[in-house]
């Protein structure tokens, strides 16, 4: 069957079978292969992208759900050359190690960010517990979403002149 | 800086940002599922349903005749090319494809090539097998029985399922020790099966190139050079035309060490079809086939005065290895090195008797960073001081400090004959209690006891000994355990790093560039490190058992330090002085009392490049390599604490802190180090808690997928509050030692400590893991469960 998605703000169109999982259409279609595969069963969320706005688990999606609507994976989060405020996080707090799950999980940070400026640790440990990361035991992605967070407030009142970067904030210790 | 430790002289060294992150946060790293080849095939596995049967036929007729297959292999293809069976890492054989029987759910009977993905797994529906169901061997503790089914008749000569029976220490002595103790206290645990679980699964795709004759595997593995010289044994293929890459890895934690069947039928495809082919398990046959860990049914014994000395310990294993005897470990040690089971404690004597089964189960045995067994004793020794403590009635923490070695008793020789290199185990512990509130947890606890309310506190202290070998004591398949270090400096004064251990996210990019720029002055911008890559590599044993840092890491240092004597003979013909008017100081040679006449690295690699005349003892150019042949191994340490609420009515387990203080010798890079206990302390809670592969009585594995093999998430992991001494390694060359593997092994213990200390009200003295709610609700009850199996009488 014919398809046609927007992914990170371009149009593919493409013949696909009908039981072609999204995740496989992203990696092995398009070869954007930042998107990770890892159960099959919806737990571990190295699969996650957003379909239109919303995160999914892209291995129990497929393809032709993705018809007519828009795909934004992790190579679709840096703006005009600049990385986002969550991938600048989770570089900067370690909040990475084999880097498996490292974009599922940024995914859903900027959606949760996108939606509450300011989460709580508990608000960040709830919105990923539908993911799972085997080398970091969460902590320093929490922190690397709480700077996230506290650099997006800092740029914006920056921009409403106030103080502007964050700093260190001693996060990385 | 966190509470405890100690500054860091060499200024490389520090909390640097990571080189790997610029690649994984723009989703731009390279795992293998990654690489696409022109012409790519792809490859997939039939498995066996049953857990043993005889297979009486297998026909490939209807898949090798779908349109997009390409190849169908089957054992009796193997056998035609001698590759039916291949040697596991503890000397004895695995079918790649069954030929005889499966021997475990799972086992891989066919390899289907196809142009996609989901055709090779189409095609698979249409092999059909007819097995002859035999009697499966589930329960270890049954293995041994006259009546059980035979698993291995393959290995000539054999009439049961015993593979070993091995023992350590003292045993008369022992016996003696105790038959005078005050106290004695026996208790059987059992350390279930749990899997590693990475989150990027096993995968391979082989490339043979028909021409040159060149095999080119891009690899899930932790060990590519070993691998590569296993490969040329198995298949016969010259070693010097096989060159293994092993590129991003997803995540190893032993699981990545062995060869699996799916990498040789990947190899086997290639030779068949002559294009490159692609496997890649799914989660299931992760879970399900490649190695497992753990499976130890322990009964420990531990001798001891009323007044809390410690005096002995003994401890008989039933190990479980599965259908083949695949554990991943230094050949000569078949239960790894379990004997170190007296821990961190002075005592009179030691003994344990090990004896190894084969059952209808997945094979392997040594996996899950578990320092190759040390998890299983520190879990046993520290589960039996808490049990001693309860025995005595005095307070858990007093007992250890009272027994803990002291620090003037190092180096310390144990009853089992390792030498620990450096310790302050006091130190760490108070450091721990400090951090934690021991005094006032305990209050608390006291509290809410009255309360009807119960909170638990678990300590655990252990003792590792990793960076293995020394290559005389140490070999896998007679691979000495040694590694390499090839270290290159450009004439701008730029380094290129070469090592042959492999990063499945430890940083060594990071790591050792700034071990190589501590020992030359250089930044750690400068200084590239090449890793996974045989063809680019010095030979090495690879990345496992907290080997990188204490074996390739020294290796590293020990080869810049070449470089930086080489430089000093160019720059004293630089300065025109001899090399004994030089000494390094602040990243260059400077002439003694004239420290302003100084060349650093840069200046002395581009002179060693030029036209300039050498003196006798440089050939020009810088570069250096070495074999680091450690000497002994290294044994970090560490005190770990763990608090706990327990709902006595829904039996659930909330770890409401853990505090975690880790004596790993120098840091070189405190985030990394700090990160890695992170994950491991994760680990524990885990299998503490929640992970375990249980099978049916018909050999059904039970933890085939996520949905049933549970892994914590960050909601069930508390904030990790760490703290850390420092005793260097007096061997090492910088003083570190090994980091990767002990909240692993040293996490479980604490959080079981944790949950019995806070059922104490209830009259447990044990329960096995995983404590799930209903493990921890049947041993209120006073019935406890067994968790490796699914079925109880």
């Amino acid at each position: 069957m014919q398809i046609a998605v927007n992914v990170n703000g371009t149009e593919y169109s493409r013949v696909v079978e009908p039981r072609l999982l999204l995740i496989h259409f992203i990696r092995d279609e398009l070869r954007l292969t930042g998107s990770h595969w890892g159960c099959d069963t919806s737990n571990c969320g190295a699969c996650v992208l957003w379909l239109d706005d919303t995160p999914v688990k892209s291995c129990t999606v497929l393809a032709a759900m993705a018809d007519g609507r828009r795909v934004r994976t992790v190579e679709g989060l840096e703006r005009d050359g600049e990385l986002d405020p969550v991938q600048q996080g989770f570089a900067r707090c370690h909040g990475l190690q084999c880097g498996f799950c490292t974009p599922g999980m940024m995914l859903t940070a900027r959606w949760l960010l996108d939606h509450n400026p300011d989460p709580s640790d508990e608000e960040i440990r709830a919105a990923i517990s539908g993911q799972i990361c085997r080398c970091t035991g969460y902590e320093n992605i929490v922190r690397a979403v709480r700077w996230a967070a506290r650099h997006e407030a800092a740029a914006e009142r920056s921009q409403a002149g106030g103080r502007g970067d964050p700093g260190e904030g001693g996060e990385v210790a | 800086m966190t509470p405890g430790s100690e500054q860091i002289s060499n200024r490389a060294y520090g909390p640097v940002p990571r080189k790997e992150d610029a690649r994984f946060v723009r989703g731009k790293g390279t795992f293998v599922d990654d690489v696409a080849l022109p012409g790519m095939l792809y490859g997939a596995i039939l498995r066996s349903p049953l857990a043993h049967a005889r297979i009486r036929s297998v026909d490939t007729a209807a898949a090798e005749a779908h349109p997009s297959v390409e190849a169908v292999m089957t054992g009796t293809t193997l056998a035609g090319r001698n590759l039916a069976w291949m040697p596991t890492l503890s000397a004895d054989v695995q079918a790649v494809l069954a030929t005889d029987k499966v021997r475990f759910q799972g086992q891989e009977i066919a390899f289907v090539v196809a142009r996609d993905r989901y055709s090779a797994r189409d095609a698979l529906e249409l092999i059909n097998v007819e097995y002859d169901p035999l009697p499966a061997v589930i329960d270890a503790r049954t293995a041994l029985d006259p009546g059980a089914g035979v698993i291995r008749d393959d290995l000539a000569g054999r009439a049961d399922n015993r593979i070993f029976d091995w023992s350590a220490g003292d045993k008369a002595a022992t016996d003696a020790v105790f038959a005078a103790a005050e106290v004695v206290v026996a208790q059987d645990m059992l350390y279930p099966r749990v899997h590693p679980a990475p989150l990027e699964t096993c995968g391979a795709v082989a490339d043979l190139d028909q021409v040159s004759g060149r095999l080119t595997i891009w690899c899930t593995t932790q060990a590519p050079h070993a691998h590569r010289t296993l490969y040329a044994l198995v298949t016969g293929l010259p070693e010097h035309k096989i060159r293994i890459i092993s590129p991003d890895i997803g995540g190893g934690f032993g699981n990545k060490v062995p060869i699996y069947p799916g990498y040789l039928c990947a190899v086997v495809g290639t030779m068949l079809t002559g294009r490159p082919v692609k496997w890649v398990e799914d989660r299931s046959e992760n879970l399900m086939s490649t190695t497992f860990a753990r499976d130890y049914h322990m009964r420990g014994e531990i001798a001891g005065t009323r007044d809390g000395k410690i005096l002995g310990l003994r401890a008989t294993v039933l190990a479980d290895h599965g259908a083949f005897n695949g554990a991943a470990q230094p050949t000569r040690f078949p239960a790894g090195f379990f004997h170190i089971f007296t821990g961190s404690y002075d005592l009179q004597a030691a003994y344990c008797e090990v004896t190894g089964v084969y059952t209808n189960k997945a094979p392997g045995g040594v996996a899950y960073s578990c320092s190759f067994r040390i998890t299983e004793a520190v879990y046993l020794v520290e589960r039996m001081v808490d049990i001693l403590a309860g025995e005595i009635g005095m307070d858990p923490a007093e007992l250890r400090m009272r027994n803990l070695l002291r620090p003037e008793q190092f180096p310390y020789t144990c009853p089992t004959g390792w030498q620990y290199d450096s310790g302050d185990y006091p130190r760490a512990l108070r450091v721990a209690m400090d951090l934690a509130g021991y005094q006032d947890l305990r209050r608390e606890q006291a509290d809410k006891r009255k309360r009807g309310e119960f909170m638990g506190i678990g300590i655990s202290f252990f003792t590792e000994g990793v960076g293995a070998g020394p290559r005389k004591q140490m070999d896998i398949l007679g691979l000495g355990m040694a590694d390499g270090a090839d270290l290159r400096i450009y004439p701008t004064g730029k380094a290129v790093l070469s090592v042959s251990c492999q990063t499945q996210g430890q940083g060594h990019e990071t790591t050792f560039a700034q071990l190589v720029a501590g020992e030359l002055g250089l930044s750690p911008d400068d200084v590239e490190v090449v890793h996974g890559d045989t063809d680019r590599t010095p030979f090495g044993l690879g990345t496992y058992g907290s080997r990188s840092t204490a074996v390739s890491g020294a290796a590293a240092v020990v080869a810049a330090r070449k470089v930086r004597e080489r430089a000093r003979i160019v720059a004293a013909a630089m300065m025109e002085v001899s090399p004994d008017d030089l000494e390094w100081s602040d990243g260059a040679w400077r002439v003694r009392g004239d420290p302003d006449q100084a060349a650093p690295i840069a200046a002395i690699a581009m002179a060693a490049h030029s036209g300039l005349q050498l003196p006798d003892g440089v050939e020009g150019h810088l570069d250096a390599g070495t074999v680091y042949d450690p000497p002994n191994l290294t044994f970090p340490f560490g005190a770990y604490i763990c608090v706990t609420d327990v709902d006595p009515g829904t039996g659930e387990v909330v770890v409401r802190r853990f505090i975690a203080v880790d004596d790993c010798g120098v840091r070189i890079n405190p985030t990394i180090v700090e990160g890695q206990i992170h994950g491991g302390l994760a680990d524990g809670v885990g299998m503490a808690l929640m992970q375990a592969i249980a099978f049916d009585p018909e050999g059904n594995c039970l933890g085939g997928s996520f949905m049933d093999y549970l892994l914590p998430t960050a909601v069930e992991c508390p904030s990790w509050e760490l703290g850390a001494t420092v005793t260097p390694s007096p061997h090492h060359p910088i003083g570190a030692k090994g980091i990767g593997e002990s909240a692993t092994v040293g996490s479980p213990a604490a959080v079981v400590n944790s949950v019995i200390d806070a059922l104490a009200p209830f009259g447990v003295r044990h329960a096995d893991m995983p404590l799930t709610p209903a493990a921890v609700w049947s041993a209120i009850q006073g019935r406890p469960i067994r968790s490796d199996l699914a079925i109880t009488d």
